[in-house]
């Protein structure tokens, strides 16, 4: 099948894709796992347990009554150390169980297949199981497939494009686990009664798309979509447009245009969560960049330390200067190797100090790069101007808070202003004056 | 084992453009225009041009020097104004120190006292072009014919409205008389080639000014090829008009700014008095930029459309 409509803009990325031969190792228990209790967008989590208690492999061990939050287990079992505090790199500060690992890893025993009889029962198992995007931005997946009412899912899409430099954690997923993509899919279009299902992958992964499009060959209702490699095409909002030239409008949602957009990852998860009932507690992420000794792809418990998981990939070849939760696009960068890996974390990335320093910001020359570049045809060169005057007016009539934040304009900008670290602020302006 | 992490927004990464990378492309794309005026006017050309650009750094330079800002002469933005506006001066010793003057203007009245690059309203070496033309006209109007008896004589354009022809092929190759770097078309598109193949501008603004001519030249029934081809009009469509701070960003933007070049220019060179219409068209669309932006911000992608910001 030919990739349906092109997105305007976007950039060419380099791919830096050093692991996508590596295949997945798994990290051996570590003796002490820090999890916090926010790893989604939404509301935080309660702890559940408190210090001195013995947990098992797969106990709950946090949750919310709040709807767009997910619930978090643990991977390890072990007594509880502490209840702790972890502080976010947007400043935010979450509580965390900090586990002192006993590597008897006995099960819980609430772990079982999950019953399910209906479209409801499926959804509250996905909330059970924890999961969340696990592309990256870590949006409740439960929350993701329960349309409104009166809304019919036409399409499931799943999100094969990692567009991301250096990350390939999803491509060894698509090659590793293909089995349980496939039975994924099925579980899904079954309880959701969805009929048609998209695979979109880009064209420079060609193991992939062979992988893939065998998955693909399994039902009719089920096609393979090769989309033209550049970024953001793993946008879900891109990714929406180039397989079924739908537009989500600007504060929507895919399920209001009838779509669900799910990760390979993510899809491959459902199937042995339905198989097995055992949550999510393990992550297989890409560790590279330039400080560390041996590009991987590891498979680790949710929780493990940054630098843990860089020391059993084979540790630092040159002092780390920048650490990254994520791709250099989007990624986030951290304040220490201490903080823990996430749900929704598929990379670490440790920069050397080449890497690491962003050249100074010079005047803009009002060039248009980053206007012609912006996938949500925005004009980030406007936000930059009216952040720095405060003028919310002007950034919430330009529509900041449409920005999807893919980091395509900074890249591209010859003045190396710091476009996104304005919009950022933009929308916090807008935000406060509390319109929208 | 604490080490000291940067920490900083998305991206953490950057491709390689860079401002003076770009201004080092339009200089590259001046190249052959520079070379063919060496070559027609000898080593007048190469003085009046060494004096310009030397000049335009020089003022740009001191400026920051005296206002105490942060040195911007490396961006490489003031050899460019200095080459351009070089272009655009009659082959004649009086335009030694023209250049002198119209660098002051351009650098310092027309770019930094506006904030410098980026900030600018008017193209500097366009504005200082046409300061000259109003205060010193006589000495801006001194056309030599190019070759070593160079003889003063009128322009094609100025010829032209006394009903005298000159052929095409002379205009495309630069044997005619005018400006040191306006003459030839071949040189000019040259470097245009140069300019699109390295991404520095898009076709938009050059290709709708032209055609535009062209249309207006047949409606009217002018030869458009002569319109094309002389006064500086590639000049100005080339390396003036898509100049990034004093043009549009948005597409629709650049298509409008080139429209409203065409008709000016032949509204001046048919209707004015004035044969050269190219700078004034430049400098009334200048002014006109923040209007068109205004209007022409794009529909956000799944947005609504925007009223004017
Ligand atoms: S890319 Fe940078 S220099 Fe160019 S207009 Fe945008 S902000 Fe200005
Ligand atoms: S404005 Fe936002 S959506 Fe547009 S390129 Fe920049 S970061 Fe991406």
């Amino acid at each position: 099948m030919k990739q349906y409509k092109y997105f305007r803009g976007g950039v060419k990325a380099p791919h830096y894709k050093n692991t996508e031969n590596v295949e997945t190792t798994v990290m051996p228990i570590p003796d002490l796992i820090e999890i916090p209790m926010l790893h989604h967008i939404g509301a935080p989590c309660d702890p559940l347990v408190k210090p001195g208690d013995e947990i098992l492999v797969g106990q709950k061990i946090g949750d919310s009554d709040k709807y767009i939050s997910a619930p978090v287990h643990t991977g390890v079992s072990g007594k509880v150390k502490k209840i702790n505090n972890v502080l976010f790199p947007n400043g935010e500060t979450v509580k965390s169980v900090l586990i002192e690992s006993d590597k008897k890893q006995e099960l819980h025993p609430s772990i079982k297949p999950p019953v399910i009889n209906s479209k409801k029962d499926f959804i509250a198992a996905i909330r059970e199981s924890g999961l969340v995007g696990l592309g990256g931005a870590g949006f409740p997946t439960h929350v993701k497939l329960n349309p409104p009412e009166g809304i019919k899912i036409e399409y499931l899409l799943i999100n094969g494009a990692e567009c991301e430099p250096y990350i390939t954690s999803d491509y060894r997923e698509s090659i590793e686990n293909s089995w349980n993509i496939i039975s994924g899919i099925n579980i899904i279009m079954e309880y959701l009664e969805i009929d048609k299902v998209i695979i979109g992958i880009e064209d420079n992964k060609p193991k992939a798309v062979e992988v893939l499009t065998g998955i693909a060959k399994t039902s009719d209702k089920i096609d393979i979509m090769p989309l033209k490699s550049k970024y953001p095409q793993g946008a879900e909002k891109m990714l929406i447009y180039s397989l079924t030239g739908k537009v989500v409008p600007a504060g929507k949602l895919p399920l209001d245009v009838g779509v669900i957009v799910l990760n390979v990852a993510s899809v491959a998860f459902i199937a042995s969560y339905i198989k097995t009932g055992m949550p999510l507690t393990k992550k297989r992420i890409t560790i590279d960049g330039g400080a560390v000794k041996q590009p991987a792809n590891i498979e680790v418990f949710v929780g493990t330390y940054i630098k843990e998981a860089i020391s059993f990939a084979g540790g630092f070849k040159e002092v780390p200067k920048k650490i990254l939760m994520g791709g250099p696009m989007m990624g986030v960068s951290q304040f220490n190797l201490d903080s823990p890996i996430l749900k929704q974390n598929n990379a670490i990335l440790a920069f050397n100090e080449k890497q690491s320093k962003m050249p100074e910001q010079t005047a803009c020359i009002k060039c248009g790069r980053c206007v012609s570049v912006c996938p949500m045809n925005l004009m980030p060169v406007y936000f930059d101007i009216f952040n720095e005057s405060g003028d919310a007016d002007q950034l919430s009539k330009l529509d900041v808070l449409s920005c999807i934040e893919c980091g395509s304009c900074s890249f591209v900008c010859p003045a190396s202003r710091y476009l996104v670290q304005s919009i950022r602020n933009g929308k916090l302006l807008v935000r406060a004056r509390g319109s929208k | 084992m604490e080490h000291k992490l940067y920490v900083n927004s998305s991206p953490h990464i950057k491709d390689v453009a860079k401002t003076s990378n770009i201004m080092f492309d339009v200089i590259i794309a001046l190249i052959p225009a520079t070379i063919i005026s060496i070559y027609l006017y000898s080593y007048m050309a190469a003085i009046i041009i060494g004096v310009t650009v030397l000049s335009s750094v020089l003022f740009e330079t001191l400026y920051n020097l005296l206002t105490k800002q942060k040195q911007t002469v490396g961006d490489f933005s003031a050899v460019v104004t200095g080459l351009l506006l070089a272009l655009t001066l009659p082959p004649a010793a009086s335009s030694i120190w023209l250049g002198v003057v119209g660098s002051l203007v351009a650098i310092i009245i027309v770019k930094m006292i506006f904030g410098g690059l980026g900030q600018n309203i008017f193209n500097p070496a366009i504005a200082a072009r046409v300061f000259l033309t109003v205060a010193f006209s006589s000495q801006m109007t001194t056309w030599l014919s190019p070759g070593a008896d160079a003889i003063s004589t009128a322009t094609p354009l100025a010829l032209a409205s006394n009903g005298i022809v000159t052929s095409n092929i002379d205009l495309f190759l630069g044997n005619i008389p005018g400006c040191i770097g306006e003459t030839s078309a071949l040189a000019l598109l040259l470097g245009f080639g140069w300019l699109l193949i390295r991404k520095v501008i898009k076709l938009d603004i050059t290709l709708t000014y032209l055609l535009t001519v062209v249309v207006f030249s047949f409606i009217i029934g002018a030869d458009p090829l002569f319109h094309l081809l002389s006064g500086g009009l590639l000049l100005g469509a080339i390396f003036m008009a898509t100049d990034y701070s004093t043009s549009p960003m948005t597409r629709n933007g650049k298509i409008i700014f080139g429209f409203g070049l065409g008709i000016i220019t032949m509204s001046i060179r048919v209707y004015g008095n004035l044969p050269e219409g190219v700078s004034f068209a430049i400098l009334f669309m200048n002014v006109l930029v923040p209007l068109i932006d205004r209007y022409t911000i794009p529909k956000s992608f799944g947005g609504v459309k925007k009223k004017n910001a």
